[in-house]
């Protein structure tokens, strides 16, 4: 990325200065990917809703404790975890379906697929999805080891690791202040670090799991259950680093809309960027 | 925590429900479209069908699921499914101690038989602590013991023919008795078997007394329970509506069960 067309530093008055910004297996990986992990999600919800309780080791059913809980009583919802209980009567353990009708499934019907309750479903979308995430993610690692993307645009400098150039990372994110001219072509701290901490660590985190979960896998490769601790272990980091990613879609949603939500989705499907104007100094 | 309610959060977080829910309704209707369409059904079944291959080819015919020790088992094993077939035939049964019980080898064999349980018990033996892995996402750790199907299958002499072991049941669920099916690489698995017994005791009846199918790579409606009759057939076409199982004929889950 970066490639600027014309080595003019940008300035306000200057027509903006465009960067190729992000190579066609970036773009069409993203959008896969984006499409993927939006049926991984609400078809996992489905699966979830058939047992909305979480375990740790390798057991573990009704009669046992689950350290999280979405369930209903008589007239409410709650989700439980550990011993912190909150009502959530509307949106999770009892809630209204479209067509009025109250439900006690633990996720709502908007947020699952399909609407209503069939594990069957779910199933079928998450296992023949999971094969997509597996295999764009595969390619999309191998791509940015063999194009350089990795070496040239996620590679964390040794300067970059040190605390004062994150902190100030942090803080240029809290105020809002997001690098202009020529900066803006790259990658900062905080970016690299989510970046390869979803296509390294979070997503063979799904995956991984995924595996630990299936009766057939074990067989095969036991040490995963070693790996995670146990099935019900593996099932509950599963649906933690779900939301961990669901997290990072949030985060990455917000700062796109404050980078400059056109220029940034346009980036993601032409791959040019515009690079904002550097401030003009105050005299 | 119903004490602590507040009506009025829980009147807002109702209104909210039901705004979302309306706001999404058109959008929604149009993925269940989706999920219900023909084509979409034969694209999702795909996934079935790489899961299958993908794992016949990498997980070793004999590879064994995990055993564990007496330390792990749960403290109470989760039935599921019939917890007590209905019926006067399957009352006496029980009355009886299952002591008339019989399961009849029939199909591609070459000497069809009729076990009862003390045919079974004489039989070698084998006890195993596993994981049971229910569809919905639990799991259980019981100890079984009981006779390895292959043993069975050798006593019929199961033809070359024989491509899977469909498993019939006594216990009626709707509008059919349910059935189950495998394939022989899991009929010949070691750690398939038809046991009678869990976790030292005699099966009880809420866990498929008095015999059942554990069949160990897979999940748990794969494992018969109340199992009187067992049959050796070239294709699944002609049992139940061709899917090879009960739930499969019914809510489209999976007949490869091994993820």
């Amino acid at each position: 990325m970066a490639e600027a067309e014309t080595p003019v530093a940008p300035s306000p008055s200057a027509p903006p200065v465009r960067v190729y910004r992000h190579r066609l297996p970036t773009r069409v990986w993203h959008w896969v990917n984006a499409a993927t992990l939006l049926i991984l999600l609400m078809s996992g919800l489905m699966i979830f809703n058939a047992h909305p309780r979480l375990y740790w080791g390798e057991y573990g059913a009704n009669f046992d404790r689950a350290w999280l809980v979405i369930g209903s009583t008589a007239d409410a919802g709650y989700l439980r975890v550990g011993d912190w209980k909150v009502d959530t009567t509307g949106v999770l353990g009892r809630w209204t379906d479209a067509d009025g009708a109250e439900k006690t499934w633990a996720f709502p019907g908007w947020a699952t697929i399909p609407t209503s309750y069939s594990l069957a479903d779910g199933r079928r979308w998450h296992l023949l999805f999971a094969w997509v995430l597996s295999i764009g993610l595969a390619l999309y690692m191998l791509w940015t080891l063999i194009g350089g993307h990795l070496r040239k645009d996620l590679h964390v400098r040794r300067s970059e690791w040190s605390p004062r150039h994150i902190w100030r990372d942090v803080k240029d994110h809290a105020r809002l202040r997001f690098p202009r001219g020529e900066a803006a072509a790259r990658y900062g701290i905080l970016q690299k670090l989510s970046y390869i901490g979803v296509i390294f660590v979070a997503l063979p985190l799904m995956i991984a799991t995924g595996l630990t979960m299936s009766p057939g896998m074990n067989a095969a490769w036991p040490w995963l259950l070693d790996i995670f601790g146990g099935r019900q272990s593996a099932r509950s980091i599963h649906f933690i680093t779900a939301f961990a990613l669901v997290a990072f879609f949030l985060v990455h949603m917000a700062m796109v809309l404050l980078a400059g939500p056109v220029n940034e989705l346009r980036s993601m499907i032409t791959g040019w960027f515009r690079l904002p104007p550097e401030r003009e100094e105050r005299a | 925590m119903s004490e602590i309610m507040l009506p009025r959060r829980q009147w807002i977080a109702r209104a909210g429900g039901l705004v979302a829910a309306a706001g999404a309704m058109p959008l929604l209707s149009g993925c269940d479209a989706i999920n219900d369409a023909p084509a979409v059904r034969k694209i999702l079944s795909m996934g079935e069908e790489m899961n299958r291959a993908s794992q016949r080819a990498l997980i070793d015919r004999h590879a064994l699921a995990r055993e564990f020790d007496r330390a792990d088992l749960s403290p109470y094993f989760r039935p599921n499914g019939t917890r007590l077939p209905a019926g006067a035939d399957y009352a006496a049964h029980a009355a009886a101690g299952f002591a008339d019980w019989r399961v009849r080898v029939t199909g591609l064999v070459a000497r069809p038989l009729s076990l009862s349980m003390a045919d079974i018990r004489a039989m070698p033996q084998r006890t195993q602590i596993t994981r049971h892995d229910c569809v919905e996402g639990w799991s259980a750790i019981g100890q079984w013991t009981g006779v390895q199907l292959s043993r069975i299958l050798a006593a019929a002499g199961v033809q070359d023919r024989a491509r899977y072991i469909v498993f019939r049941c006594a216990d009626r669920l709707g509008d059919a008795l349910y059935y189950e099916s495998c394939d022989m690489v899991d009929a010949r698995h070691p750690q398939t078997i038809l046991a009678w017994a869990l976790n030292d005791a005699v099966l009880p009846i809420a866990n498929g007394a008095p015999l059942r199918l554990r069949i160990e790579r897979q999940l748990g409606y794969k494992h018969a329970k109340y199992v009187n009759a067992i049959e050796a057939v070239a294709s699944l076409d002609a049992i139940g509506a061709g899917n090879g199982g009960y739930w499969e004929d019914r809510i489209d889950y999976e007949w490869y069960a091994g993820i």
